[in-house]
């Protein structure tokens, strides 16, 4: 035997699906519950929240009790990787930004979020029309509605209705009452100006109708160390798991895929993979082929899948594939509130997802920018971890000290152990998330020079905010600032200046880039029909971020979910008509 | 799962709960298939974090004077009190060797911060930080303790002191006795409703 040959495996199954995310989750999901027989490629390991996870550790528990060296949300988040991976660069041009999360195990990056689950609303998938700003979704909200509902239904999402227009409805849960310090943020919003809502996010915070194989929140309020009794939606452990489950769909790990197969009549075949762990070359053939690798990571792969019958990349005849990447943008404020020093201690870890948050709420007539934001808030008595009073030392010189003296901030000994306990829970942070509009310009391509440890060419990111953005991060900066004097905080950031670009976070700071292979009804501007299929390969689907052709203001797991679901169920209608074979 | 049935099978997590899984594969590299008979696995480490924690624990940074003089420092900045211990009881000490070897940008600053203290009591006291007697060693951190008031020439010992300050507050506040000091009543399963009557009636919500 040969020191170095491709392992091809003959089983043939009725789909491969590259990514365990949200995406490939949910794809994988509903098609081994339809009978198919389904293989699920996923490039770091297993990982099942019931073994796995982190939950009710103590900060002790990690002997860093919690610093994020190693995972950048903390040594307890789910997540595994992060923005830097050993052996597997990115690059960038034209001195410009772009920051790569990867979350390379079971679940994608569905182990790292907020839970806070999204609808985008009418105006988001007609931009053009509002205000010409964007490009249009060739689906409209109504198009997405019934899977929006069947999601909710499947995965569950607590919230409340409202009827506004751009931030539809769900078939909700309870959502958790507000903290202490959330009902200041609400008297503060009031005052200037803000709507804010009960939040809407993917947590059972009752126990889901006609499912008996999840928890109910127990309110510790650590989704983001992913759930044991699966009460928050992570892609493994309400949608994977399930469908391995059925008997129907078989997971590899730690197969990092290289390309996709074509055959001489330009159909894929298949993908090959490299294993991590012999570093050995696998392919392995399906009837059709799903990639939700995340929307650069599948940007990637078909890049690299060239053949004479796709000379620029599979799928790629338009050259749209990695054009349009966008992220949301992000900035962030905090303070603390004086009123509430030496406040009573109760347990109020709640839940892991957003207890109320702010759907935009401005006209943009009369604003210089497009769109806008929302806004999450946080705070509370929360569990002490790395970096736990680091504040302390410089909130005590701010405000009169128990004799009613204002004293020199700083200190040591007593007084100062006094004043960690005096500021424990005073202390609340907002962060707007909002929508960046999708340029040409702002792409990923295979870096020419540069491969990884598998030999695998890699990203090169070209991305730049435009005034648009900028102007939106501003406004959030002077919003943020409103609302802290209003709520009585004093703030402990102060609001950016545009040499730091008013806070804007650096694109994909936010971890929701999509836009990479864009659907379209025109073949020349996009990658992807509306059904997620390729123009130039109609047994190819992409099911994660990539498809996106305009975010909104709301994060896109909620909208990759039922976008993905909307494509298997295309799938098993388009393969009982036998048009994918 | 209604919500006791959840409390029930929280408990049983531990040993793995009835519905789901048996362990199957121990080496995590592996490309293997997994399908519905052997679900379950590992410890939720990658293996590189395992190596990376044992690798730092073999390693040792401060010396024995360092580590005395640290021990001396993070009892100055959270002494014992009526309500809890020190820093020292809570093993602030060897959390900070830990978090310099984690944390390497911490290594140089701390290293050379104890040595700028050492011999500016050399130079006031004749006698290192550690051997100065307790209002010697009061009299130098009320130099540095207080960065809007320290003079300019003291500057490099206040950035020693926030760091180490930051460092002792993180190390004692993460300990069982500093959770159980600062008061936090959560991380166990509990049920939400709203924030207490009294609080609403005190705040005037």
């Amino acid at each position: 035997m040969k020191e170095f040959q491709i392992k091809k495996s003959t089983k043939k199954y009725d789909a491969v699906i590259v990514g365990s995310g949200a995406g490939g989750g949910m794809a994988g999901y509903v098609l081994a519950n339809a009978g198919l027989n389904v293989l699920m490629l996923e490039a770091g390991p297993f990982f099942d929240p019931i073994v796995d996870s982190h939950q009710l550790k103590w900060p002790w528990e990690s002997p860093r009790r919690g610093a994020s060296t190693v995972r950048p949300f903390g040594d307890f988040d789910a997540a595994y990787g992060g923005w830097e991976i050993e052996g597997e660069p990115y690059t960038k041009t034209d001195k410009t930004e772009f920051e790569w999360f990867r979350s390379r195990m079971l679940g994608g990056r569905t182990n790292h979020w907020g839970r806070i689950s999204l609808r985008m609303g009418p105006l988001d998938f007609k931009g053009k029309s509002y205000d010409g700003q964007t490009d249009d979704w060739p689906i409209s909200y109504d198009d997405v509605k019934p899977f929006y509902d069947k999601v909710d239904r499947l995965i569950g999402i607590y919230g409340t209705k409202e009827g506004m227009e751009n931030e539809p409805d769900g078939i909700f849960l309870t959502p958790p009452k507000p903290r202490l310090s959330e009902l200041f943020i609400m008297e503060g919003a009031k005052k200037a100006g803000v709507k804010v809502l009960p939040g809407r996010g993917s947590v059972l915070t009752e126990k889901l109708p006609g499912n008996n194989d999840r928890g109910v929140c127990f309110n510790c309020g650590q989704c983001s160390r992913s759930c044991k009794v699966y009460a928050d939606f992570s892609a493994s452990s309400c949608l994977v798991i399930p469908a391995i489950r059925t008997g129907n769909l078989e997971v590899i790990s730690n197969a990092m895929v290289r390309e996709v197969i074509t055959d001489k009549g330009g159909k894929a075949t298949g993908v090959s993979y490299v294993s991590r762990g012999d570093l050995q070359e696998y392919q392995v053939q399906g009837s059709i082929v799903i990639l939700a690798a995340s929307a650069c990571e599948s940007a990637r792969i078909l890049l690299n899948s060239k053949s004479n019958n796709h000379p620029a990349g599979l799928g790629n005849s338009s050259g749209i594939i990695g054009k349009y990447l966008h992220d949301s943008t992000g900035v962030s404020m905090s303070g603390f509130l004086p009123q509430l020093m030496d406040r009573k201690r109760y347990n109020e870890d709640g839940v892991g997802s957003v207890h109320i948050y702010s759907p935009w709420w401005l006209d943009n007539k009369k604003l210089d920018f497009p769109r806008g934001y929302h806004i999450e808030y946080g705070g509370g008595l929360r569990m002490p971890s790395y970096g736990f009073g680091g504040s302390t030392p410089m909130l005590n010189g701010l405000v009169p000290d128990r004799q009613g003296n204002l004293k020199e901030a700083g200190g040591y000994g007593a007084s100062l152990k006094d004043d960690y306990r005096r500021f424990y829970g005073t202390e609340i942070g907002m962060a707007g998330r909002g929508m960046a509009i999708a340029r040409e310009d702002n792409y990923c391509e295979i870096d020419p020079n540069v491969v990884d440890k598998f030999g695998i060419p890699v990203l090169r990111f070209h991305y730049k905010w435009s005034d648009a953005e900028l102007k939106q991060a501003k406004h959030m900066q002077e919003t943020f600032t409103e609302m802290l004097d209003a709520m009585g905080a004093i703030a402990t950031s102060k609001p950016k200046g545009p040499e730091q670009d008013y806070g804007l976070l650096k694109p994909g700071e936010i971890i929701h880039e999509v836009g990479t292979v864009r659907m379209g009804d025109d073949p020349k501007t996009s990658a992807l029909n509306k059904w997620n299929q390729a123009h130039d390969c109609k047994n190819l689907f992409v099911v994660d971020g990539a498809p996106f052709v305009q975010q909104g203001d709301k994060n896109p797991t909620w909208t990759i979910l039922a976008l993905s679901m909307r494509t298997a169920e295309y799938i098993l209608e388009e393969r009982k008509k036998q048009n994918l074979s | 799962m209604n919500r006791r049935d959840t409390l029930k099978a929280l408990g049983l997590t531990a040993i793995g709960s009835t519905a789901l899984l048996k362990a199957c594969t121990t080496d995590k590299k592996t490309s293997q298939k997994i399908g519905k008979s052997d679900l379950g696995a590992t410890s939720g480490r990658e293996d590189f974090e395992i190596e990376r924690i044992n690798e730092l624990n073999d390693e040792k940074f401060f010396d024995k004077h360092e580590m005395a003089t640290i021990t001396i420092l993070v009892d100055i900045i959270i002494p014992k009190d009526d309500i809890s211990g020190s820093a020292t009881d809570a093993g602030v000490p060897d959390f900070i060797e830990f978090m310099v070897k984690d944390i390497p940008e911490h290594k140089l600053p701390m290293r050379g911060g104890l040595k700028w203290l050492d011999v500016q009591c050399l130079n006031r006291f004749n006698e290192t930080f550690k051997d100065c007697d307790s209002k010697h060693q009061i009299e130098l951190i009320d130099e540095i303790a207080y960065p809007n008031r320290a003079k300019p020439e003291m500057a490099q010992g206040v950035a020693f002191f926030n760091r180490l300050r930051g460092l002792t507050a993180s190390g004692f506040y993460t300990s069982k006795i500093g959770v159980e000091d600062i008061g936090y009543k959560g991380n166990t399963p509990n049920r939400w409703d709203g924030v207490p009557e009294d609080e609403i009636i005190k705040y005037k919500l």
